[in-house]
């Protein structure tokens, strides 16, 4: 009785917040409201038992993607006005189309072959005493270990990906150069020079 | 009251349904548009997640995981050439992103 409601309160929650992300005025507040959907989420995810799930998307999503998302929307001061003056021309089109995927989807949830029993047979059951962390760190590290590693590396060239765009070399700045400073040689840029002391005295003179 | 698979399943359409009605919609503001595809990628989650704990088994955990990687790299590559986009030109208007001149 008490998860249900919990569902419930959380579904509520998600699809309202997923609302406001499309509609509101403020890019920021869509920001916001995107958080908080998946807070919710976590929430759902808890539901269902995925704790490690729901904490890594908590921190994943609220502590990297959404702040990411905040300090590009902070960076780039573009009008918004002039952005949300043709939201209402789409409006009819985007309905149209949301309303017929939802109707495919729902049809398709509502095939009474899926809840059948044969899609049962399919899952390794893990009924062990271990908990859903141990349960996935078991499964990541042996069978799903070269996936894992990809991952690893799609993260990696999103990381360098992402430097390369951004990186700017403007004229003004003076940086450090290591390389010039390590090569550089006492011969090539210490020179002795003997001052002959007459020449002194003659320009004196 | 038991929550079932179908409860998550209807849950996950309407996420998915309201991301992609958020793509249509802001036609304007790549910002939103990105958004809308966090959410499409919850959704997915969710579904994965729910067939995980109905099915009683934990693959689909690992593939809500790797799901969550691929989200993560695309919103920082995304948002970084918005970043060269906007230094370039000065708007991120989607209408107006029709030359691939230079």
């Amino acid at each position: 009785m008490f998860p249900a409601i919990l569902f419930y309160i959380f579904s509520a929650t998600i699809i309202l917040s997923a609302l406001m992300v499309i509609f509101s005025k403020d890019p920021i507040n869509s920001v916001l409201f995107l958080i908080f959907s998946f807070v919710n989420a976590a929430g759902i995810f808890l539901l269902a038992g995925a704790e490690f799930l729901a904490l890594i998307l908590v921190i994943v999503y609220v502590g990297a993607v959404a702040v990411l998302f905040l300090f590009v929307i902070m960076m780039l001061d573009f009008n918004i006005e002039n952005i949300k003056k043709e939201t209402k021309k789409f409006l009819p089109l985007g309905l149209f189309i949301g309303a017929i995927l939802f109707l495919e989807i729902s049809l398709m949830i509502y095939t009474p072959e899926i809840f059948s029993n044969e899609f049962k047979i399919i899952g390794k059951s893990y009924t062990s005493n271990l908990s859903n962390t141990e349960i996935l760190g078991n499964l990541i590290y042996t069978d799903y270990f070269l996936q894992f590693q990809l991952a690893g590396f799609i993260l990696l060239v999103a990381m360098i990906g992402a430097i390369v765009l951004t990186l700017r070399h403007r004229d003004y700045v003076r940086r450090q150069n290591i390389s010039n400073q390590i090569n550089r040689e006492s011969k090539a840029s210490i020179e002795l020079v003997d001052i002959k002391l007459n020449d002194r005295d003659n320009n004196d003179n | 009251m038991i929550i079932e698979l179908g409860h998550y399943l209807i849950l996950s359409s309407m996420l998915f349904t309201i991301g992609v009605i958020g793509v249509f919609l802001n036609r304007k503001n790549v910002i939103i548009i990105l958004m809308s595809l966090e959410l499409i990628l919850l959704s997915i989650s969710i579904n994965l997640v729910a067939f995980s704990a109905f099915l009683n088994d934990s693959v689909g955990q690992i593939f809500s995981l790797f799901i969550l990687t691929v989200a993560a790299g695309e919103a920082a590559i995304g948002l970084a050439i918005l970043v060269v986009y906007f230094r370039n030109v000065g708007n991120i208007e989607v209408d107006k992103i029709n030359k691939m001149s230079g």
